[in-house]
């Protein structure tokens, strides 16, 4: 591999898992915003609200965050793989 | 059919068919023994994984956990699902690209020492050992209380079919069982659940159904609970009780992180044939405990609705508002049997007052109103919540027997993966590892079976004979997995920088940090008596509780591991390298 190709290849490299961290952060503060922010720190106040005949910020403690940690890692799953494939490193 | 020939005839043909997938799964090398030849699709693998995670704890005794907690119970249900979020992100695909066997063996090769692999080992022996006690109490339990067995005979029983798939299946025979025993144990759950749902509000969707109406009124389910509950002196459901703010955010913190760290369900991401396989089927694996967690609260709250309205039918006060004791239903009998529910009439009225005795002026206005000397229930076992459903719903026999057949299901399943993860730990990185390098994969098969033949025994026996402690170390568990091993794995993929010295620094304070912290007011090695201070808010550090220390001494092993690591020497090149491949899927 020619000297230059390397430091490509380098570059890239670097991108991927800058990007991958990105996407990892957000999906954490989603993470820790829902269920310790939402269904904890603020469930007090959210309970003036409703969904049906659920108090908003029991329904975050005791359904809302596991449905959001659900849509968490399909999406990491799926923006993942995309990112994998725009790299050029996915498995064939 | 009697209920008891109905029982066992349910018990046994899922034992049959869990025998049945044993024969057929049959393992002949390492790789399959260890990882199931990396050849399960991340569905089945999700599962399976599933079956894995969710124990005796989480079937028989989580619900009822919820129903005393009400909303407080969410740190339970948030933690142990919040975990798999970590796990996705930031472990599973990269532990897979590693590519080897177990937990202890990434920590060896990354921190290019035999010690910190020796030290994971420990943990992962202590997490798993503690664990699976847990699980035989619950096979002896479900045996006991649900088929009228001496607990001896069912844990027997039991410790003789996993012996059959767990040691001639290893983690193929595990995986495929465990994908049966879910079945057998969702079904179990909700098909009861569904029933009372329907009951209680006529929408028979039980998440639905806890935010409807109580039938035949305008009230809301919860609202109607609350109401109550404070009738009864009782906290509101929906507030917060029993914890404070804080230790309800720790705890919660704490179950993530050690949900994350512990080594039996880590290892089930190694099975998946592809890392973009090992990122979807933590996501599947969530979907199938979710069907469950998501059951749970419904199940506690309804049951907990159950059983008051079962005690005060009437107004709360009124001279005919309680149940009188000739007037109880069947399915209290039962249970009084069993010793988990017990009443005491102690003002001679002739009938069953459930009320919060230890709030003191709630208890002094009802002895001068109403003449009530203390909470009669004086045995309401949280287990029961769950184990009685069927009873309390009027459910037919069959639905009682599968219920005894998802917990022995829920208690074997996670069983087996713990016993895996003990005897690859002890086969593969003691021996192969450490001790004996050279020796050949036939051996090293013959030492995994002898080792979790021996780990059954050992299990078997301590749920025989269970340390008195044997509820509090679950605590320890969690504790130990989130304050050693997932901040060692978690650096050892994203900082190249934390060496050596560092992953042994930090995992041994994580480790012993959370073991003091928990032996200072538990008692030293949970010997009763010996704790240097009392286990109460007020000496807490900072008022946290034992079981919320997790997330602290995860964040202890994270600072050390990082300042130990700057003072001594860089990570060698090779080693830096090796994370630089780990982190990609394929070498472009």
């Amino acid at each position: 591999m020619s000297e230059e190709k390397n430091s490509q290849h380098q570059e890239d490299r670097r991108n991927y898992w800058r990007t991958n961290l990105r996407v990892i952060f957000g999906c954490l503060i989603v993470w820790a915003l829902v269920s310790l922010g939402l269904g904890i720190v603020w469930a007090e106040p959210l309970n003036a609200l409703s969904l049906g005949g659920y108090p908003l910020g029991f329904w975050f403690a005791q359904q809302g965050s596991i449905y959001t940690f659900l849509v968490l890692i399909f999406f990491y799953a799926w923006r993942m793989n995309k990112l994998d494939k725009e790299f050029n490193v996915d498995e064939e | 059919m009697s209920l008891q020939v109905m029982s066992f005839l349910v018990v046994g043909l899922t034992f049959a068919l869990y025998i049945g997938i044993a024969f057929w799964a049959r393992t002949g090398s390492t790789s399959e023994f260890y990882v199931a030849g990396k050849g399960i699709h991340p569905v089945a693998n999700g599962m399976a994984t599933a079956a894995d995670w969710m124990s005796a704890a989480s079937f028989i005794s989580m619900a009822g956990l919820i129903a005393f907690l009400g909303y407080s119970g969410g740190a339970y249900l948030m933690g142990w699902t919040g975990g798999y979020v970590l796990m996705a992100l930031l472990l599973a695909p990269y532990l897979r690209k590693f590519g080897k066997f177990t937990v202890p063996e990434f920590i060896g090769d990354r921190f290019y020492s035999k010690t910190a692999r020796v030290i994971a080992v420990i943990s992962l022996l202590v997490i798993s050992i503690t664990y699976v006690i847990g699980q035989m109490r619950g096979v002896g339990i479900a045996f006991s209380n649900l088929l009228n067995v001496p607990i001896s005979i069912g844990l027997i029983s039991g410790m003789v079919v996993v012996f059959l798939y767990a040691v001639f299946g290893g983690m193929k025979g595990i995986t495929y069982t465990q994908i049966a025993q879910y079945c057998v144990m969702i079904f179990a759950y909700t098909v009861p659940a569904v029933f009372i749902a329907l009951q209680l509000t006529g929408n028979p969707i039980p998440q639905l159904a806890l935010g409807s109406t109580a039938a035949g009124t305008d009230t809301y389910l919860l609202e109607a609970l609350d109401n109550t509950l404070v009738d009864l002196g009782f906290a509101a459901y929906t507030s917060l009780s029993g914890m404070s703010q804080i230790n309800m955010f720790l705890l919660t913190l704490s179950l993530m992180i050690g949900t994350a760290g512990l080594p039996h369900v880590i290892v089930r991401f190694f099975t998946v044939p592809k890392i973009r396989d090992a990122r979807k089927s933590a996501g599947w694996s969530l979907v199938f405990i979710a069907l469950l967690y998501t059951t749970a609260p419904a199940v506690g709250a309804m049951a907990m609705w159950n059983f008051v309205k079962t005690v005060q039918p009437g107004e709360v006060g009124s001279a005919e508002g309680n149940i009188h004791l000739d007037n109880l239903p069947e399915w209290t009998e039962r249970w009084q049997q069993t010793g988990l529910l017990a009443f005491e009439d102690k003002n001679n009225d002739g009938r069953v007052q459930y009320y919060n005795d230890e709030n003191e002026e709630f208890a002094a206005m009802a002895r001068e109103e109403w003449g009530w000397e203390g909470n009669e229930v004086t045995t309401l076992d949280r287990d029961i919540m769950v184990l009685a459903n069927p009873g309390i719903a009027g459910l037919p026999n069959w639905v009682i027997a599968l219920v005894a057949a998802g917990g022995i299901a829920a208690a074997l399943s996670t069983a087996a993966g713990l016993l895996l993860a003990i005897s690859s730990s002890i086969s593969h990185d003691l021996l192969k590892g450490v001790w004996m390098p050279n020796i050949s994969e036939k051996n090293e098969m013959r030492a995994a079976r002898l080792s979790m033949a021996g780990a059954i025994l050992l299990a078997g026996y301590l749920g025989l004979n269970p340390p008195g402690f044997a509820a509090e170390v679950v605590a320890l568990a969690f504790g130990f997995a989130a304050a050693s091993l997932f901040p060692v794995l978690m650096m050892g993929i994203f900082m190249k920088s934390v060496n050596k010295q560092g992953a042994i620094a930090g995992m041994l304070a994580g480790l012993i940090s959370t073991a003091l912290y928990i032996f200072t007011y538990k008692g030293w090695f949970f010997i009763p008596g010996t704790n240097m201070l009392p286990d109460t808010a007020d000496y807490w550090l900072f008022g946290i509780n034992t079981g919320s220390f997790g997330a602290v001494g995860a964040g202890i092993n994270f600072l050390v591991a990082i300042l130990v690591s700057r003072v001594t020497a860089e990570t060698p090149e090779h080693i830096k390298a090796m994370v630089e491949e780990v982190r990609v899927p394929r070498a472009a």
